[in-house]
């Protein structure tokens, strides 16, 4: 599993300052420590204003972009208000919410009993089988998405949000399932084989015992598959077709390359309604989302 | 594989040879039982006095018999042809061959109904998958007729049908566990790729669109097509070209960003560093979509802000068209690259804060004793350290980088025009190209050789990362 907790905190102060350091020495560290403030803070300036600015926009007394400033000067919540009663960002959201939710319970439900399954059951066929989920979830998943298309335009599937959750379960399955295969491997098999003599049944010992030590893998896919539906935008693009079926992702687009609309501070105010929610989830759950990255990127 | 859970599988309807089963005698050689099987599924096991287990093969083929018969059109004394009579197998291998032979056409009675050749496609591709899952069961009951028969004449215990399916269920338990992920994944990935591996051998596209035509098979005509047709080879050539600079620029700036601000951090010299990383965070924290439309507005070419301050502070005369102006093609790529720096470089920051993190301090004394510098601690303990953990995220930033059409889509769609090319502009990259051959216009057999070459590559390069890792190992 990941070596490296993810917590980023100052090296141990043990070795600050020494005492015998000579003044001079003090006034280059002042020198070089003013010059690493000078870049953060113009990296900091950097990255801040686009956000700043769009935060801003989303406040402005409306219109197009060339009137779109950071600090509007009467500040209005009228973009919010036109947002949700003269668009369908409102349906369009809620659109996004069901498929995410859906996709967060298949994925986790399926991912978690299949990589169990891998690690924990001898059976045959298992290399076989993850051979093939290995070269599966190399195969970048718009790739399978575009032949989704296809299949569903002919048999007259589309336009379907359920049918859009399935299909993203299905794209993240093979990388998920490795994860939680991963994540198993390395849990103590002692535990099942106890519960396996007092007599607990195969999917007993899941319920009740892997499955709570699995949690910090189940919490990690659980918020990428919750995130993932909402800044996705090949799959509902290519899967989805009438205005009120849209995921808010799609909406947004089509706002800013609606040539006619200049209708920039509206978009502001749905691009702020869209990042606000996903922005705090990935800022308090950062140190889960590094973790897991991470142990994706070593086992493959 | 899968067998238990799935109990009426049909098959293919081989030319039957009913022969009665002789005595089951004693001392039968092993092979006879098989042979039985193979010819007459379960025969075998009759043989072998193993009435359960023939009956339980005996339905599989029974199941499939009747399936093509219940899906099919037979009655007596016909005049058989695969599309009118057939069933689900023959009529889906006859669909999969011929992608159709009746066109819709436009008769006294009115339109007929002619063959669709992709559904046609996919029915066959389902039939197909299905004989092959039939097949395992044959292949398996050949081999437990021959194998217990074997056992049998060496003196083994006779084993029940019963005891036989107790033992079954106890490993059936992995396979029904995974069945209904194995079902998903089947008919949404494993099916998808094969069909859209077989596309790339038609004629599929906005030319020829079922149900009005028939598609057909053209071999290797649409690989020609990109590689030998001097328009298109251009752009593929362009684009693949621009798509690798692009995915190495790409990471080694994310990277090499997100490095230097962590050791930043880390650095005891730096006030507030939590305060400074939660800043930095934000632009990995805010979703990918949001953050690239809004830049594509900040570098709208009329109206957006930057080209007015610079107008404004007198640095260019006129206003930029960053992303439309096609005699500046490098300017939209460079600002592409650094909207990507801008949204990459968190997740190393990420990343390799928590690695620091984990160097003993010890080390960094050790060297200062030895009279290593900062450079010197930093080129010898640091960066070795990071490396060794970071390098296989690092691949699969490139790969992601390979594919990342979010950035390009939403920034420039591609943009600004290329005279050059087919259906792409500068900023192009493979995927993004894949995507308006396929949505925008409808040249589906392209798009899906498209797909073949990004998986290709992908593909090698992944598989050279997995080799790398303790993955393939721990199989």
């Amino acid at each position: 599993m990941a070596a490296i907790p993810a917590k980023t905190g100052r090296r141990p102060s043990a070795a600050r300052r020494g005492q015998g350091i000579e003044s001079r020495q003090r006034v280059r560290d002042g020198a070089t420590s003013a010059f690493m403030h000078l870049v953060l803070l113009m990296v900091a300036v950097i990255v801040i204003y686009p956000l700043v600015w769009v935060v801003g926009s989303s406040f402005g007394p409306g219109g197009g972009l060339a009137n779109a400033t950071p600090i509007p000067e009467n500040a209005t919540f009228d973009n919010y208000v036109h947002l949700f009663t003269q668009t369908n960002y409102g349906r369009w959201y809620l659109n996004s919410l069901y498929v995410a939710v859906l996709n967060m319970v298949g994925s986790v439900a399926l991912s978690a009993l299949c990589g169990w399954v891998f690690a924990r059951v001898r059976f045959r066929g298992r290399k076989a089988s993850m051979l093939g989920i290995l070269i599966l979830q190399m195969f970048p998943s718009f790739l399978t998405a575009i032949a989704v298309y296809m299949l569903f335009l002919n048999f007259g599937l589309l336009d379907s949000l359920t049918g859009l959750a399935l299909v993203s379960i299905a794209a993240a399955l093979p990388y998920n399932t490795w994860l939680m295969k991963g994540y198993t491997d390395n849990l103590p098999a002692s535990l099942d084989e106890a519960a396996a003599i007092d007599g607990a049944g195969r999917l007993t010992i899941f319920r009740k015992i892997v499955l709570p030590l699995m949690r910090p893998m189940l919490t990690f896919v659980a918020i990428t598959s919750f995130t993932a539906p909402w800044m996705d935008f090949i799959l509902p693009r290519l899967l989805l077709q009438s205005n009120s079926k849209q995921t808010v992702a799609l909406g947004l687009f089509q706002m800013i390359t609606d040539q006619y609309s200049n209708d920039f501070t509206t978009f502001a105010a749905g691009a702020v309604a869209l990042a606000l929610p996903i922005t705090i989830l990935y800022i308090v759950l950062q140190r889960h989302l590094v973790t897991g990255a991470m142990a994706g990127a070593e086992k493959g | 594989m899968s067998t238990t859970e799935t109990p009426e599988l049909p098959a293919p309807a081989p030319a039957r040879t009913p022969r009665a089963p002789g005595r089951a005698g004693p001392g039968l050689p092993a092979p006879v039982p098989g042979l039985a099987s193979a010819l007459v599924w379960g025969a075998g096991q009759l043989l072998n006095r193993q009435a359960g287990k023939a009956a339980f093969f005996f339905a599989f083929f029974a199941g499939a018999v009747v399936w093509e018969i219940a899906t099919g059109n037979y009655y007596a004394g016909m005049e058989f042809t695969p599309r009118a009579n057939g069933g689900f197998f023959i009529r889906g291998l006859w669909g999969l061959f011929t992608l159709g032979t009746q066109p819709r056409e436009m008769t006294l009675t009115g339109l007929t109904e002619g063959d669709n050749s992709i559904v046609l496609m996919a029915n066959g591709l389902i039939a197909l998958l299905t004989l092959a899952l039939l097949a395992i069961i044959w292949i398996w009951s050949v081999r437990d007729a021959a194998r217990h028969r074997a056992a049998l004449n060496a003196g083994g215990p006779a084993e029940t049908s019963g005891d036989y399916f107790k033992r079954l269920w106890e490993s059936a338990f992995a396979f029904i566990a995974l069945s209904p992920g194995l079902v998903l994944l089947v008919f949404m990935s494993v099916l998808p790729v094969l069909f859209g591996i077989l596309v790339a051998f038609t004629d599929y596209s906005r030319d020829n669109l079922p149900p009005r035509n028939l598609v057909n098979w053209v071999g290797f005509e649409n690989f020609a097509t990109i590689f030998a047709v001097p328009s298109w080879a251009a752009t593929f050539g362009g684009i693949l070209g621009w798509t690798v600079v692009w995915a190495v620029i790409a990471t080694i700036t994310t990277y090499a960003a997100g490095l230097l601000i962590a050791v930043m951090l880390a650095s005891r010299r730096v006030r507030f560093p939590r305060v400074w990383r939660s800043v930095f965070l934000l632009p990995w924290a805010v979703p990918a979509i949001v953050s690239a439309l809004v830049f594509r507005s900040m570098f709208n070419g009329q109206f957006g802000p930057v080209s007015q301050w610079l107008v404004d502070m007198g640095v260019t005369d006129e206003r930029v068209y960053w992303f439309t102006d096609p005699t500046s093609p490098n300017l939209a790529r460079a600002i592409a690259l650094l909207v990507n720096l801008w949204l990459g470089f968190p997740f190393f920051m990420a990343l390799v804060g928590g690695v620091l993190a984990n160097i003993p301090e010890s080390y960094y004394d050790a060297a200062r004793i030895d009279g290593a510098g900062p450079l010197q601690q930093f080129r010898y303990i640091t960066l070795p350290i990071v490396q060794r953990t970071v390098t296989p995220l690092i691949i699969l930033s490139f790969v992601h980088n390979f594919n990342n059409f979010g950035v390009i889509y939403f920034l420039t769609e591609g943009g600004p025009d290329n005279v050059d090319y087919r259906f792409a502009g500068s900023t192009d990259l493979l995927v993004t190209w894949l995507f308006k051959l396929t949505l925008d216009n409808r040249l589906y057999n392209i798009g899906a050789v498209m797909s073949l070459v990004i998986f290709m590559i992908v593909g090698v390069i992944s598989v050279v990362n997995l080799n790398r890792t303790k993955a393939i190992r721990e199989l």
